[in-house]
């Protein structure tokens, strides 16, 4: 869960830079840079819910 | 790659900026001050030693390579060319600060100024880690961040990078903006301090069997509350030095900056005193105090751009912000950070960062260059969360994956039975206060 959320915040980001490079339509270009924005929260996420299971396995 | 060199500056604002720059050591002192005082007495020593340490360490670190990545407009960098757009992704300067004329030019002002706010940003993780981190681990990894994480982040938004050319190789208002390093000192040092709270875990007592957090106050609250009205002194230096260096503003439009500064605290103290004074029955020095530094920190970002008032909106946003996510973070994400550094520099650098999108209507006016309002209200936002996607896209998992192979190579955390004593008596042989007497319940929480 941590390998893939740690991989999931780069992802996001190339969406993101994948967007500003590729699409010209505005609402395109918005979209796919919230999904990339949104595939980041995900990693974070996962991340974050990684330390959380090992925090508690350690208690 | 060696583009337009800005235009020399005049000697007038050479000297408030060097003025201003100089005001920067007493935002260390007040950070120093807050995290030793949000430690406990067990770790006070440690605290404050390791805070000359980093800060020192960062220094030397941005000096030998720091600077040569990070670069300045007008500077040679890195370039990339895709779909006949220039990408500037590292400045490409000689290491230690060679072949810049230290003469007061811009480029000098800039590399004088990064030498101290670099400190600032690893200030940052020491808040977060007090009381478990050893002092050694603590100089790598901020040679690690001071050295090639903030350089890089730093250089595509102040040095020319790709960031900053958003606005005119894309279209998104006048690119990423930063003047005061909401995102460059405050968000890096707080997704550093993220890394280092999961990869050093919590301090032992912190939680019981059931996850439950207990807790650990800090041992001098005068401490904190002298270290913000320092930090205040010190931002508005940061903030007026960055104003005229990065954003371009003229020496008198430093009123503004100030005016703006003074204002985000004051309603970031206010709103958290008052929500805390609402939830809790009376007012939380410690919590007020991390409102008073969120408010700086989130106005950094837009402290040239935004009226006085979108400033104290920012400010009371940011106190109520760190209020609840302080005690969130702890409770429902085991995050043990003492110095509330996550959700005071990450989180309230994010707000400051995404405020400037939401306020943009002063740019116009202080921006040295030609900017319809058009282009400024199109993309501005946008250039601004692409900012904050690259913070989590690429900083985040970058510091991470540095602080955990450092990691694997020395171990980071202060071991268990010498936590209990206290990193002065493990580290220093000695603690802050040799003539107090330690209660023994100061070890009940064990």
């Amino acid at each position: 869960m941590k390998i893939t959320g740690l991989l999931m915040m780069p992802a996001g980001w190339i969406i993101v830079l994948a967007a500003l490079v590729l699409l010209r339509a505005v609402l395109a270009r918005n979209l796919f840079i919230a999904a990339g924005l949104g595939v980041e929260i995900l990693g974070l996420v996962l991340l974050t819910r990684s330390h959380l299971t090992a925090k508690r396995g350690n208690e | 790659m060696s583009p337009q060199s800005p235009p020399a500056m005049p000697e007038v604002s050479q000297a408030f900026c060097i003025l201003f720059i100089l005001l920067l050591p007493l935002a260390l002192a007040g950070l120093a001050l807050i995290n030793t005082g949000l430690s406990r007495l067990r770790s006070a020593a440690h605290s404050m030693m390791a805070s000359l340490c980093v800060v020192g360490v960062a220094a030397v670190a941005y000096f030998v390579t720091g600077f040569a990545w990070q670069g300045y407009p007008g500077l040679s960098s890195h370039t990339l060319t895709i779909f006949g757009k220039e990408w500037s992704w590292l400045g490409a300067g000689h290491f230690f600060l060679r072949g810049v004329p230290l003469d007061g030019s811009r480029a000098s002002l800039a590399a004088l100024l990064q030498l101290l706010s670099v400190g600032l940003a690893a200030l940052i993780p020491l808040g977060a880690a007090a009381e478990r981190w050893r002092l050694r681990a603590c100089c790598l990894s901020t040679a690690l961040l001071a050295g090639i994480t903030y350089p890089v982040f730093a250089h595509w938004v102040w040095g020319g990078g790709w960031l900053a050319g958003l606005g005119a190789n894309y279209g998104l208002g006048l690119g990423f903006l930063d003047a005061g390093g909401s995102s460059t000192i405050q968000a890096v040092g707080g997704l550093t301090a993220l890394s280092l709270v999961w990869l050093l875990g919590p301090r032992r007592g912190k939680y019981n069997l059931e996850g439950m957090p207990a807790a650990l106050p800090g041992h001098n609250t005068v401490y904190v509350l002298l270290g913000c009205v320092l930090a205040l002194v010190g931002w508005m230096g940061l903030n007026a030095a960055g104003s005229i260096l990065f954003a371009g503003i003229a020496p008198g439009r430093t009123v503004l900056v100030a005016v703006n500064t003074l204002l985000s605290a004051s309603g970031a103290v206010l709103a958290a005193a008052a929500i805390t004074r609402y939830r809790f029955g009376k007012p939380d020095a410690s919590l007020s105090a991390n409102g008073w530094v969120c408010g700086l920190v989130a106005s950094s970002a837009g402290c040239a751009y935004v009226p006085p008032a979108a400033a104290l909106l920012i400010g009371l946003v940011a106190g109520a912000l760190v209020t609840y996510t302080v005690a969130w973070m702890e409770v429902h994400l085991g995050l043990d950070d003492p110095a509330g550094a996550v959700s005071v520099h990450a989180l309230g650098g994010i707000w400051g960062i995404l405020a400037v999108g939401l306020f943009p209507r002063t740019v116009t006016v202080l921006l040295p260059y030609p900017a319809t309002p058009a282009m400024i209200q199109s993309g501005q936002m946008l250039a601004q969360v692409v900012g904050v996607a690259t913070l989590l896209g690429f900083v985040l998992p970058f510091t991470y994956t540095l602080n955990w192979l450092l990691n694997r190579l020395i171990p980071q955390r202060i071991p268990p039975e010498e936590e209990r004593q206290g990193a002065d008596l493990y580290e220093l042989g000695a603690g802050a206060y040799p003539e107090f007497m330690t209660h023994t319940d100061e070890f009940s929480q064990w």
